[in-house]
């Protein structure tokens, strides 16, 4: 099939912050700490305005089984719950605290005991963790296993292929001690018959360090794979190392595969170790208006502007800021907006790289058709989505669109098809409901 | 620098880069693939070659910019389609064509088979070949006349039509002899404009190939069927040879058949494409009244596009059967 074309593209690799060394950036005046920052039911704030609270301090507790519990992330005084806009559009309440720079350590925390599966998950669930490759996923859903026979293959998504971002990089390179530690613990827990590292060919410096680091380590595989965006979708990475396909509706679990960023990896074992919950993240700060790329190591809840402003300020005027990479990043509506769990990115770009180019009609060339590696069919979509035929949509499976952007960075007519797919499957999934409504 | 206050950041959907790919690109790409063409139907045909192609791309580019300003779309000629398609015409037309006759097939290309099916990317048919067609049932006399060789290129009278048989005419049955391979390739035969120069023409799809505007699916399955008909119908592989390398086959296999807008999708809908339009053009010169069926086998091809594509849509990863 190789001759009749793979699906994926070449995107740029931009890793200008690849050998950046992480740096800490001090605790802001004043972190703002939205309570859902991961899919799922919102937490629920338990603390009040007046209280003084201390890093690793619960905020929010989680409500429900997707959910995740809110810490605060620098210690001082909270100033408000109040709501705030979120980047896709919805709003919820956020939990303001001032800080008093000390970065004081919540005397509550204690590593905790872990000793069968269950004691993981609850682990997992208490110290907050999300999908930190960016879907903000609870990750203790994924280890609530009832028949721990099913996770044939625990995989470590590595690839990290969108332009820009080494944040996983970086922990590779720094962490590497937590995740040869944090597989081990995985080993004996979930008895997976093969642990393997899907990693993109263009981090040789992580692979090498991988492959030192489990030289002895008993089947423990680090898989280089070709730079091919959207390396690291799930699915994609699923099927690329295992040969599986996830079907439509389906949990990765299904076709036996436990999967997780590698920055979640060394986060939970991070927590088991010390104690302390999610409170900073490591996020790449690159873009043509930068001053300064680089890795930093931010609390959570730092606004943007305040980032900014330590990797140097701008050195063009910014138009366009993102949560995350290129390809699949969302806008900012502004710099107050904060850094969230699952941010491992942001990038600001100046005039020349924000003015998106002006749509014109579809030719038919077929490179989205080609390239997709949903193996979707855009412009059926868009005929489809045109004349809201949403019986045609779903037979065209709009909704396993993973919104990668493949389709849309390589169309000669700059069509928006994310965006239209986000809409498609929006409004197919209203059509769906109201017609089991109905029935 | 500083940020400055009440500053509007642009919000858009991803992805927030691009290839960088564009529609004018690629027609410029085509036309660049198309010059090696144009430059030996100059050289073989003499002046009158150029003059054919200058109306056809004036004609074409004027009637798509008067269009789109009587019916008030925004003007379209910057995406460089409508010289693609003159061009493509011009190419598809002997170079003894009146040239008022060009230009008439030109305002039939682009109002007609382009414009009035809603513009680039909607048309159902190639708006070159559906003129071409149109202008062998309008002007047959004059479409079907042969052009000789111009025997010095700056002279306008050289131009004359020739009696002798076609090579194809001659595969026929017809009396004669078969010109040289080497002048085959070289284009020196009769014929239309583009058609003749096999050089040139390949050069231009090897370009095209490099560029990756077009996949080598559709060109190497249509001339490797019209090959493998034309041996089983002569005997001879020779013979086969000359069925590929006259008439329209490779021009038709490398510039008419790709279009984007007029043909499959997919890897396997191209590659089942090309093999119709070769069998068609077989059919159609084997039992036909015209002697070549390389217009008409695409254009009848293009008709069936939709359902090519219907067929070989692939399954979505993980999708159940719908």
């Amino acid at each position: 099939m190789a001759l009749f074309g793979l699906p994926g593209v070449h995107v740029p690799h931009r890793k200008n912050t690849a050998d950046s060394e992480t740096v800490l950036m001090p605790p802001p005046e004043t972190v703002v700490i939205p309570v859902v920052m991961h899919i799922g039911a919102p937490a629920k704030p338990t603390v009040k305005a007046g209280e003084v609270v201390a890093v690793g301090q619960p905020i929010a507790e989680a409500d429900g089984f997707i959910s995740a519990p809110v810490h605060a992330t620098v210690s001082g005084k909270v100033q408000k719950v109040e709501d705030i806009v979120l980047s896709n559009g919805s709003s919820a309440p956020a939990v303001f605290i001032r800080s008093d720079g000390e970065m004081r350590r919540w005397e509550g925390l204690t590593p905790p005991t872990v000793e069968t599966l269950d004691d993981l998950a609850k682990a997992i669930r208490d110290s907050g963790i999300v999908g930190l490759g960016g879907a903000g996923f609870p990750t203790s859903v994924k280890f609530t296993i009832k028949d721990i026979e099913r996770a044939e293959y625990l995989l470590i998504n590595a690839a990290e292929c969108e332009p820009y971002i080494t944040s996983d990089t970086r922990t590779m390179l720094d962490d590497t001690g937590l995740l040869v530690r944090g597989i081990e613990l995985l080993k004996k827990l979930l008895l997976p018959k093969k642990v393997i590292f899907g990693i993109e060919r263009n981090k040789p410096k992580a692979i090498s360090k991988l492959k030192q680091a489990f030289a002895g380590g008993e089947g423990v595989t680090v898989k280089t794979l070709p730079s091919m965006y959207p390396q690291g979708g799930e699915k994609v990475l699923i099927y690329n190392t295992t040969g599986r396909v996830v079907p439509q509706g389906k949990l990765p679990l299904d076709v036996g595969v436990v999967i997780i960023n590698v920055t979640t990896l060394a986060a939970i074992q991070s927590y088991i170790e010390t104690g302390m919950p999610l409170v900073s993240k490591v996020v790449t700060v690159d873009g043509s208006a930068v001053a300064k790329p680089m890795n930093v190591r931010v609390p959570i809840g730092t606004p943007l502007a305040d980032v900014f402003e330590f990797c140097g300020g701008f050195k063009s005027e910014p138009f366009k800021v993102l949560y995350g990479g290129p390809m699949m990043g969302t806008t900012v509506p502004n710099l107050d907006v904060p850094i969230l769990k699952n941010t491992n990115a942001i990038l600001a770009f100046d005039v020349h790289d924000s003015i998106a180019p002006e749509e014109t009609p579809c030719l038919r060339c077929g490179s989205c058709v080609g390239r997709c590696p949903m193996r979707l069919n855009p412009p059926a979509i868009a005929k489809a989505y045109s004349q809201k035929d949403f019986d045609a949509l779903g037979k065209l499976k709009v909704d396993l669109c993973m919104e990668c952007g493949v389709c849309a960075y390589v169309c000669p007519a700059n069509q928006q098809m994310v965006q239209r797919h986000k809409l498609a499957k929006a409004e197919l999934r209203t059509y769906k409901q109201a017609k089991e409504a109905k029935n | 620098m500083e940020m400055p206050q009440d500053k509007k950041l642009i919000v858009s959907a991803s992805p927030h880069i691009r290839a960088g790919v564009t529609t004018r690109g690629i027609m410029a790409d085509v036309i660049i693939a198309l010059s090696p063409a144009a430059i030996a139907s100059i050289v073989i045909f003499g002046i009158s070659s150029l003059l054919v192609m200058a109306v056809c791309i004036g004609t074409a580019v004027l009637s798509e910019w008067l269009f789109c300003l009587a019916c008030k779309r925004k003007n379209s000629i910057g995406d460089l389609s409508a010289v693609v398609t003159g061009l493509l015409l011009a190419m598809n037309l002997p170079a003894t064509i009146p040239l008022y006759q060009a230009a008439v097939g030109s305002v039939f290309a682009i109002v007609v088979v382009k414009c009035l099916f809603g513009g680039l990317g909607k048309n159902f048919a190639n708006p070159a070949i559906a003129a071409r067609v149109f202008m062998l049932i309008a002007f047959t006399e004059s479409m079907t006349a042969v052009a000789a060789r111009s025997t010095d290129v700056l002279k306008l009278a050289t131009v004359d039509t020739v009696a002798s048989a076609t090579p194809l005419a001659l595969l026929g049955g017809a009396e004669g002899t078969l010109p040289q391979i080497t002048d085959m390739l070289l284009g020196l035969r009769g014929g239309a404009l583009g058609e003749t120069c096999i050089i040139a023409l390949v050069l231009g799809g090897v370009y095209l190939l490099l560029r990756k505007v077009i996949t080598w699916h559709t060109p190497v399955t249509f001339i490797a069927t019209v090959f493998g008909l034309s041996w089983l119908i002569h005997g001879s592989a020779v013979n086969a040879l000359y069925a590929v390398l006259s008439g329209g086959v490779v021009l038709g296999a490398i510039f008419m058949a790709t279009d984007y807008v007029t043909t499959p999708l997919t890897a396997w809908g191209k590659a089942i494409f090309g093999i119709g339009c070769g069998l068609l053009t077989i059919v159609i010169r084997t039992y036909a009244g015209y002697p070549e069926g390389v217009s008409f086998a695409i254009l009848l091809m293009n008709i069936l596009t939709p359902y090519i594509d219907k067929l070989t849509m692939r399954r979505p990863l993980g999708g159940e059967k719908a």
